[in-house]
């Protein structure tokens, strides 16, 4: 990064340190950072829909609609998150290349499962083996994304349940003698005074999120947790900066990270349960 | 990479996603990126080391185009199998049980004795003693059967740090893996034995049905050792090793 980084092996001190820091491995490692905090806020989204679908449907009169409302959060949550993310997301990656192979290999005669071999036509590989580093991260981004969604999404669906089932029924029979409209009373009254109840069960999920994302190392994403331990590992004279084994620093950097996140999110959710308490007939909005 | 250029990349997917024409194509070459030297990330954050000089050579020489991956060591093999990438590289001996479920090239590196490594001073008995090891490699499984107690890591580093903490009596990993450490470690570390001959040479992998790639990458080694460039690059990278092909 720096001119005089050309030969560290001469530095010593603040600058030794200066250039070790801005070196390459570092600048992914920081990037990670990046990574990591993007994917949890672009999952967030994803993890509330899924969450409205599972829970409405749960809640629905429609009998088929409430058995797949049922069938997907007690499944989902069954399954270990360490076994959906192996089993799961890579079955979904060789469906889409699967579908891909149908539909743009016609001509392809050769079987797609050869023993162990899972083989489809070049032009089906997704993504394409000739495409840059870069889409093939992106691509791990997007499955990464698809699967805290869906876990996520099945645990909040749980949450948001229970807190619709948590509303006074009394508030909804005083919609109803104002004649207000399902509808209307869904958006008026239950879905404003459900958050009070939901909050506690989504802060806990957005807890285990933060903690889940070492997880997507599994999806050949190089999230914080790879970095730091790359990082830290003993590096013999073969490096440019070698150094003894200083993972624990490594780590210890990390554990002020993801306590600082808490500690941020816990602020941000005290907030949101003030503002949503107000007025409701909860302990919490009598203060 | 700037960060929004792969939000960018979104758009780029979906046209991946459309694209049907394939020109060249490209190897993708997935390697540790752990193991010094024969591969690991540099401190510019690119895979380096022994393996990285050869696989580039060797792309040459076949007129391949290739870029270079890392993966867990763990599941190195299940992810050549389902195709995230298409050759191993990664300093793997070449044994009868991993040739079951992958192919292998022939060696460019011959079968390295592995080496005890131990705490200086410390009296260790291999044979009843607990022995740390890499998941899923020749080492561990010849601790297992030896009758000491293996206690096995996902990473060699970890294993080399469990003697270090005294988690375990020693460690068993390749020769040229734990000499670098030792001679760094200002004799906290020893080498307790270093004649333990296990597994074949070092192979590349590539799936059982690669057979046009495997012919290819095979034919590029041989003219390697042929021409001494093999013999070459094992002297610059593990200390001037002297293997004659």
């Amino acid at each position: 990064m720096f001119e005089y980084c050309a030969d560290p092996k001469t530095l010593e001190g603040l600058a030794w340190w200066s250039c070790y820091l801005t070196n390459g491995k570092h600048m992914g490692f920081y990037f990670s950072f990046v990574v990591v905090l993007s994917l949890l806020v672009m999952t967030v989204p994803i993890i509330m829909v899924l969450a409205f679908a599972g829970a409405l449907s749960r809640r629905s009169s429609f009998l088929p609609l409430r058995w797949f409302g049922t069938l997907y959060t007690s499944m989902v949550r069954g399954v270990p998150d360490i076994i959906f993310f192996l089993f799961a997301l890579i079955a979904l990656d060789q469906g889409i290349e699967y579908l891909r192979h149908v539909t743009l290999c016609p001509d392809w005669t050769e079987p797609i499962r050869q023993g162990n071999d899972f083989r489809v036509c070049p032009d089906a590989k997704m993504p394409l083996g000739n495409s840059p580093q870069w889409v093939h991260e992106f691509y791990g981004f997007f499955l990464a994304m698809v699967g805290f969604g869906v876990v996520f999404g099945a645990f909040a669906a749980n949450t948001l349940y229970g807190a619709l089932a948590a509303v006074p029924h009394a508030q909804l029979e005083t919609g109803v003698a104002f004649g207000m409209s399902p509808r209307q009373i869904f958006r008026r009254i239950h879905l404003p005074q459900m958050w009070v109840y939901a909050l506690p069960g989504l802060s806990n999920l957005w807890m285990i999120l933060i903690k889940a994302t070492p997880l997507l190392f599994l999806l050949g994403v190089e999230d914080i947790v790879y970095w730091a331990r790359e990082l830290g590992g003993t590096k013999t004279a073969i490096f440019q900066y070698p150094h003894s084994d200083w993972r624990l620093g490594y780590f210890l950097f990390l554990l002020v990270f993801y306590l600082f996140l808490t500690w941020v999110s816990e602020i941000v959710f005290a907030r949101i349960t003030s503002r949503v308490s107000r007025g409701q007939s909860t302990l919490g909005g009598t203060v | 990479m700037n960060y929004l250029v792969k939000i960018a990349g979104a758009a780029a997917l979906a046209a991946a996603f459309a694209a049907t024409a394939v020109s060249a194509q490209t190897i993708r070459m997935g390697t540790e990126g752990a193991y010094p030297p024969y591969n690991f990330i540099n401190d510019q954050g690119e895979v380096d080391g022994y393996e990285r000089e050869l696989g580039d050579e060797i792309c040459k020489r076949a007129g391949l185009e290739c870029t270079w991956v890392t993966n867990e060591w763990d599941s190195i093999i299940p992810n050549l199998v389902s195709g995230n990438y298409d050759t191993i590289i990664a300093g793997m001996s070449i044994t009868d049980e991993r040739d079951q479920v992958i192919d292998f090239t022939q060696e460019y590196f011959p079968p390295d004795p592995s080496a005890y490594v131990a705490l200086t001073g410390a009296s260790v008995d291999i044979k009843s003693g607990v022995i740390s090891a890499q998941t899923a490699t020749i080492q561990a499984a010849y601790v297992a059967e030896s009758g000491a107690t293996v206690v096995e890591f996902a990473t060699p580093e970890e294993t080399v740090a469990a003697v270090r903490s005294g988690e375990a009596d020693a460690v068993l990993a390749d020769f040229a893996y734990l000499k670098p450490l030792v001679d760094a470690s200002n004799g906290e570390l020893e080498i307790i034995d270093q004649s333990v001959m296990i597994g074949g040479g070092v192979g590349m992998g590539v799936r059982e049905s690669d057979n046009e790639l495997r012919d290819k990458m095979d034919a590029a080694i041989a003219s390697m050792k042929a021409d001494g460039t093999i013999s070459k690059l094992i002297a610059k990278w593990f200390d001037g090793r002297v293997v004659n092909y």
